[in-house]
């Protein structure tokens, strides 16, 4: 039998029949995760046509994207489409048999953290769900990616998708990570390196010693963001490490089933021949922290940098988009990142709002104090995660330092709830996307790790973690 | 659900040839508050097409007589970018749009235009520039798209070629019903599970 990736054996063994020689599959899904505000339109054309939910025990149901975070939690949204939103979801997992973690609810959070927290997530696995950064389950060795209400709705009635094979893209970091560095500049590197679209049409497995190194959660952060760089899918070989972080969770498997998958799931990583479309290297011990300075991810460069000149472009369309970015974002070109002043600091997200991240953050912010003239928040990635932070008393930290402490959602990464800036913002952000307009009409927004946040919004400024500590 | 066939579409094209047009400009977060699909037409490229005051930006394209009322756009690299908010495509759909020229598309997006009958042709980098080019030009805006013979027509003579995978073809043809052509294998889908399972048992 010929050498195959791990993508090629997630996509085997989960194929129900080719559809024709071009690569397109019917292709199974062992689960998927609905939210309130990419499911409602599906659910309607289920409800039009007559439909029933195929299997209804492998979709689990969160309200994440609408609801507040303010620290007092309530069960009632302050805005009618959101009411609505949520109100509908209720309505369709009781008229389906859908599961449903509703905002009250302990195991209540943002999607992607949630998922993986309850062992709903299992190594070859393979996913589907209405929202982009399901690669975030690569990291367990599971399959995830994206798609779109008409998608949800086909694989609500079918437990299929109609699928086309991708190409393959295996990225090697390899080397230790310099204090201070997180799995968050891997992936901001490497997106800076082949662009927004430079895994557009691939899935990525990532490996090296680097990745190797990682913990379970900043793997997450890795695979969550390798859809900035287009890609439809990422994927990391499972290790013990995997194990050791699923063992246990309330949707594991237990006891003699638990040996027998841990069989299996020993089997899945590529195999030593396989051939993948691109190979892509990233050397760790190079990096350094990253920050983004324009409207796309892929517009970011290490903080030590100077905000770059459009001049030096040569590629036109590159150097128009350059000037465009810079005048949304406010900069000009040649300042150091190090000086851009900040307004706001969030640190949430499904891409770093796990226990992890907070502990990272508190270990920067404890005993110190947020800059005068900057509004500083904390929006944990579940309700879990903001308990488990609370017993561990890195939520009084925060507190003392000047942060706000919030219940979680995934609030001002894409502000659809009531957490928005206000036009010329700028906000150090431990979030995915830097788009125009995501966290609020005109507002601005630099990627960077949630201990690079915790820092500026400390300093008031973008600041380099690594000399943090040496400075007053 | 089934949707209007795409057979032959003739009608405007409006440049944007911006890279990395994501889905949070087409579609921003104030329209997605909705349960059904209505009224995102008034949504689309929101912040583009209005000014602060309400009224319409005569700077946005969509805007200028020439391609006001466009069916098609020809696109910069990596249009539809991000969110995986299909409402970008309802709203492209509800304001007439048929078809989307470019030379690179996310995936989620590219999916999400198949199933809403939204054509989506990728062209090679230099063809793209020259079709750009030439339908910026008031004159030459207008053009015609013919699924079936797979041609992109110029208002100057010009035609230009393109590919596509002949399943997405004929669904677009034909305005299938995805979900309807996959239930006629349910057989099969019950035959997958019930081994896919049985290897699998913790997955039941």
């Amino acid at each position: 039998m010929t050498a195959r990736t791990l993508y090629d054996k997630h996509i085997d063994s989960h194929t129900v029949c080719p559809l024709d020689d071009q690569g397109h599959v019917l292709l199974y899904i062992d689960r998927q995760v609905i939210n309130e505000y990419t499911s409602p339109q599906a659910f309607s054309g289920l409800r039009e046509a007559g439909r029933t939910v195929w299997r209804p025990g492998t979709a689990l149901a969160v309200v994440d994207h609408v609801n507040p975070t303010t620290p007092q939690r309530i069960a009632a949204m302050p805005d009618a489409g959101g009411a609505r939103q949520v109100s509908y979801l209720a309505e369709n997992c009781r008229d389906f048999g859908i599961e449903l973690l509703d905002i009250l609810d302990k195991r209540q959070g943002i999607e992607h953290v949630i998922a993986p927290e309850q062992g709903f997530i299992l190594p070859g696995m393979v996913i589907a769900a209405g929202d982009s950064h399901t690669t975030t389950y690569g990291a367990l060795g599971a399959f995830g990616f994206g798609i779109g209400t008409s998608e949800i709705e086909h694989l609500l009635a079918s437990q299929t998708l109609v699928y086309k094979r991708l190409k393959t893209m295996r990225v090697t970091v390899d080397g230790d990570l310099a204090p201070g560095l997180t799995s968050k500049d891997v992936i901001m590197a490497l997106i800076g390196k082949i662009g927004a679209s430079g895994a557009t049409g691939y899935a990525i497995e990532f490996r090296g010693s680097t990745i190797d190194a990682l913990s379970v959660e900043a793997r997450m952060t890795i695979c969550n963001m390798a859809v900035e760089a287009g890609a439809r899918g990422a994927f990391m070989a499972p290790d013990e490490k995997v194990f050791a972080y699923l063992k246990g969770k309330p949707r594991a498997p237990q006891g003699e089933l638990w040996e027998k998958a841990l069989l299996e799931w020993r089997k899945l990583h590529t195999d030593d021949d396989a051939v993948f479309d691109r190979e892509v290297q990233l050397d760790a011990t190079t990096l350094e922290p990253m920050v983004t300075w324009g409207t796309s991810p892929d517009q970011a460069a290490p903080i030590g940098a100077r905000v770059p000149d459009p001049q030096d472009v040569s590629d036109l369309i590159l150097r128009q988009d350059m000037r465009r970015a810079l005048n949304y974002m406010g900069l000009e070109a040649g300042m150091p990142l190090s000086e851009i002043v900040i307004s706001h600091a969030f640190i949430g997200s499904c891409t770093n709002a796990r226990i992890e991240d907070l502990r990272d953050a508190a270990s920067v912010v404890r005993g110190k104090h947020v800059a005068g003239h900057v509004r500083a928040m904390i929006v944990p990635g579940s309700t879990e995660v903001r308990d488990q932070a609370e017993a561990e008393g890195l939520a009084a930290i925060f507190i003392d330092a000047g942060f706000e402490w919030r219940q979680s959602g995934c609030s001002m990464c894409l502000a659809m709830n009531d957490d928005v800036l206000a036009p010329g913002d700028r906000c150090a952000s431990s979030t995915n996307r830097n788009f125009e307009g995501r966290q609020g009409a005109g507002a601005r927004t630099h990627l960077m790790s949630p201990a690079m946040v915790a820092a500026a919004a400390i300093r008031g400024h973008l600041t380099d973690i690594r000399h943090f500590g040496a400075r007053p | 659900m089934s949707l209007q066939p795409f057979t032959l579409v003739t009608g405007k094209a409006a440049p944007m040839l911006a890279a990395n047009i994501d889905t949070d400009v087409i579609m921003p977060k104030q329209f997605l508050k909705g349960i059904d699909r209505s009224g995102l037409d008034r949504g689309l490229f929101f912040d583009l097409r209005f000014l602060p005051s309400g009224e319409l930006n005569p700077d946005f394209v969509l805007n200028q007589p020439a391609w006001q009322g466009a069916s098609f756009m020809v696109v910069g690299p990596n249009f539809g970018c991000g969110s995986s908010r299909e409402h970008a495509v309802w709203g492209l759909k509800q304001m007439g749009i048929r078809a989307l020229i470019g030379s690179s598309f996310a995936g989620i997006f590219y999916d999400n235009c198949q199933r809403n009958g939204v054509l989506l042709i990728t062209l090679d980098e230099s063809v793209l520039q020259r079709l750009g080019k030439a339908v910026s030009q008031a004159d030459q805006a207008q053009i015609s798209v013919d699924l079936e013979a797979q041609e992109i027509r110029l208002a100057d003579g010009q035609v230009i070629p393109f590919q596509i995978d002949n399943l997405r073809k004929t669904a677009l043809l034909l305005g299938l019903d995805a979900i309807g052509s996959t239930l006629q294998r349910s057989e099969q889908i019950k035959a997958f599970e019930h081994r896919h399972l049985a290897a699998n048992p913790w997955l039941s």
